[in-house]
């Protein structure tokens, strides 16, 4: 299946080489600035490299480099003032950001949302999931090599974007869910247009699957690289598509189902592989559940009539207290944690980001790997700077 | 139009807020202030020792927590600093509790209070799927003991709070700045932090950078 040599990284004979370089020719460490403005580091992300030959022995991440202070700015906004800014958070699955927000205040305030409003959120939050995997298969293959994969996902994550243009107006930093619902119903035609896209996107995924699926360059690029145990995983804060690659069943859609995904029929993408394959083959899984969920909202939505909204007070005050509440957001376990002083801004905000805690393993998996393999691990475990940053 | 009716509403709700002088505005207010009391009458009706989560931590290690608070479902422990990392172990290594996993731990600041600083753990269990929030409540100075031997990805977290609070956590591997930049001046997440700068900076600048427009 693979090419003996270029993945062959524990051998005995590298192992002797190794030790006869490092007494006779006294060779020392290299250090390799990576970033911040590197076009596989997929935003502003600098990692320090300590190489030795080409062969990594430690990795320092820096990060920071687009931070912008939400949460201090939290605590000077009202509620439904700071939903526009959990957008920029993850800005290519602002549905998804918005969802976890809106759960934390809703949770504080004990507000029961409608039916309709929480079917059209999970549609939403399942589309995004699709658009967000779609821009990372795009960019993960682009940055191994794969140009064709781009544009085959681009061309995909538009028909999404079409949607959510027709929803709400934008493309990108939605904003159409509110405390209590969504911003207003889904516009006619909506539904057709989205049945046209779940028809389609199954026949889509079978087209990545049959450009990279068994391709030998994909497959050497990835099998038994950057390979994590799930036990590790969870130690190091690794959350989402990345720990389920590790052989963990956790999806907080299953495990604590919020807004409407206990009445779905929907099967959680788990993979044994640890490595950066496995973490892809989790993602395809992924999208082609998504889309199952969308097509079930879709027949519900079609059937069930309601009000979009609760009734939510103008002046949004929560009760005195503090909650946490968490999402699965494509990228792992998003979560908000409001302390509340019963004001009408959060006295604390904390936004759990899982993009940042990804982050945390990237130096254990790299470990012993080439130069041109941390760029393979940075795009497998798919990190969006916006959120690491917040 | 819209906009007269909200100002009409948020100014309905002051004055029920201060005082209501009618008897029907007394009523309507008595009907607001009922409401969110019926929306949320689980808090008090659950005994917390008898979850089984507090039940368990309570027979084991009843001498650490301090405090236990239940609200919107959620579990809190207060405990001592001093104890927090033998909380963690045995958190995680009971079969019972089995939290394996570090959710995040974050920082709050309450400046009225005697004790300011406020570091909450946030814990799950990918086994028994359940959750938990630690809190511990530190003085001016003084440093908590870090998580970092339980749980490795707590590096970061602790790093995020004392950068965000300039809380310190002792026996930290590499206890430095992590989103700000390493030379910056103090912890902005703390209540007294100087939101536009020290004190004269934004009048210095607005000289120096608009004294032509002579607007501001």
């Amino acid at each position: 299946m693979m090419e003996k040599g270029l993945m062959d990284k524990g051998s005995v004979e590298g192992q002797v080489t190794e030790d006869l370089m490092r007494d006779t020719l006294k060779t020392r460490e290299m250090w390799l600035n990576m970033g911040p403005q590197h076009p596989s580091t997929h935003g502003v992300l600098r990692l320090i490299l300590a190489l030795e030959g080409e062969r990594i022995v430690d990795t320092e991440i820096v990060i920071g480099y687009l931070h912008r202070g939400m949460e201090k700015l939290a605590e000077a906004k009202t509620y439904p003032q700071f939903l526009p800014y959990t957008d920029r958070l993850d800005y290519i699955s602002s549905h998804a950001m918005n969802f976890g927000y809106v759960l934390a205040v809703e949770k504080l305030m004990g507000i029961e949302v409608p039916e309709r409003a929480q079917y059209i959120r999970v549609m939403m939050a399942e589309l995004t999931r699709i658009s967000s995997h779609l821009i990372w298969l795009a960019t993960h293959a682009l940055d191994i090599g794969a140009m064709t994969v781009f544009l085959y996902c681009f061309r995909e994550r538009e028909m999404i974007l079409d949607l959510f243009e027709m929803a709400c107006g934008a493309r990108l930093t939605t904003s159409y869910f509110r405390i209590g619902g969504v911003a207003h119903d889904l516009p006619d035609g909506f539904i057709e247009q989205a049945r046209e896209f779940c028809k389609i996107f199954p026949k889509k995924a079978q087209d990545y699957d049959d450009l990279i699926l068994k391709n030998r360059i994909w497959l050497s690029r990835t099998v038994n690289v950057a390979k994590i145990s799930g036990e590790e995983g969870l130690n190091l804060g690794l959350t989402g598509p990345n720990i389920r690659g590790s052989g963990v069943y956790w999806d907080i859609r299953k495990d604590e189902p919020y807004s409407n995904y206990d009445k779905l029929d929907w099967e959680i993408a788990v993979e044994h592989g640890c490595d950066v394959y496995a973490r892809y083959l989790v993602r395809l899984k992924e999208m082609r559940e998504s889309c199952k969920i969308v097509s079930q909202c879709l027949d519900i939505l079609e059937k069930l009539d309601g009000p979009v909204m609760a009734k939510v007070p103008k002046v949004i005050k929560p009760p005195e207290g503090e909650v946490y509440a968490s999402v699965e957001a494509p990228k792992g376990e998003l979560g908000f944690y409001i302390v509340s002083d019963g004001s009408p801004k959060p006295y604390r905000l904390k936004i759990r980001a899982p993009s940042f805690a990804n982050l945390i393993s990237v130096p254990t998996m790299v470990r012993g790997h080439m130069v041109a393999d941390v760029i393979a691990v940075i795009g497998s475990i798919d990190v969006v700077l916006g959120e690491v940053d917040r | 139009m819209a906009g007269e009716k909200e100002k009409k509403v948020s100014k309905e709700e002051v004055k029920e807020e201060r005082k209501p002088k009618a008897p029907a505005a007394e009523e309507a207010a008595k009907k607001k202030a009922a409401a969110p009391k019926d929306e949320a009458p689980q808090e008090p009706q659950v005994d917390v020792d008898t979850l089984p989560l507090v039940k368990r931590v309570k027979e084991v290690k009843g001498e650490f927590i301090e405090d236990v608070k239940y609200f919107r479902g959620e579990i809190t422990f207060v405990v001592e600093k001093e104890v927090i990392v033998d909380l963690c172990h045995f958190l995680k290594d009971d079969s019972e509790t089995r939290f394996d996993f570090l959710t995040e731990v974050i920082g709050t600041h309450y400046p009225e209070r005697e004790k300011p600083f406020e570091v909450v753990y946030h814990l799950y269990s990918t086994s028994k799927k359940h959750r938990v929030r630690i809190k511990v409540q530190l003085a001016e100075d003084e440093e908590v003991e870090s998580v970092f031997p339980v749980w490795r990805s707590a590096t970061w977290y602790e790093r995020e709070v004392y950068d965000m609070l300039g809380i310190r956590f002792a026996n930290h591997p590499d206890l430095k700045r992590i989103l700000l930049p390493d030379d910056w001046e103090g912890h902005p997440l703390r209540k007294d932090y100087p939101l536009q700068g020290p004190p004269g900076y934004r009048e210095a600048w607005i000289k120096a950078h608009c004294a032509s427009t002579n607007k501001l």
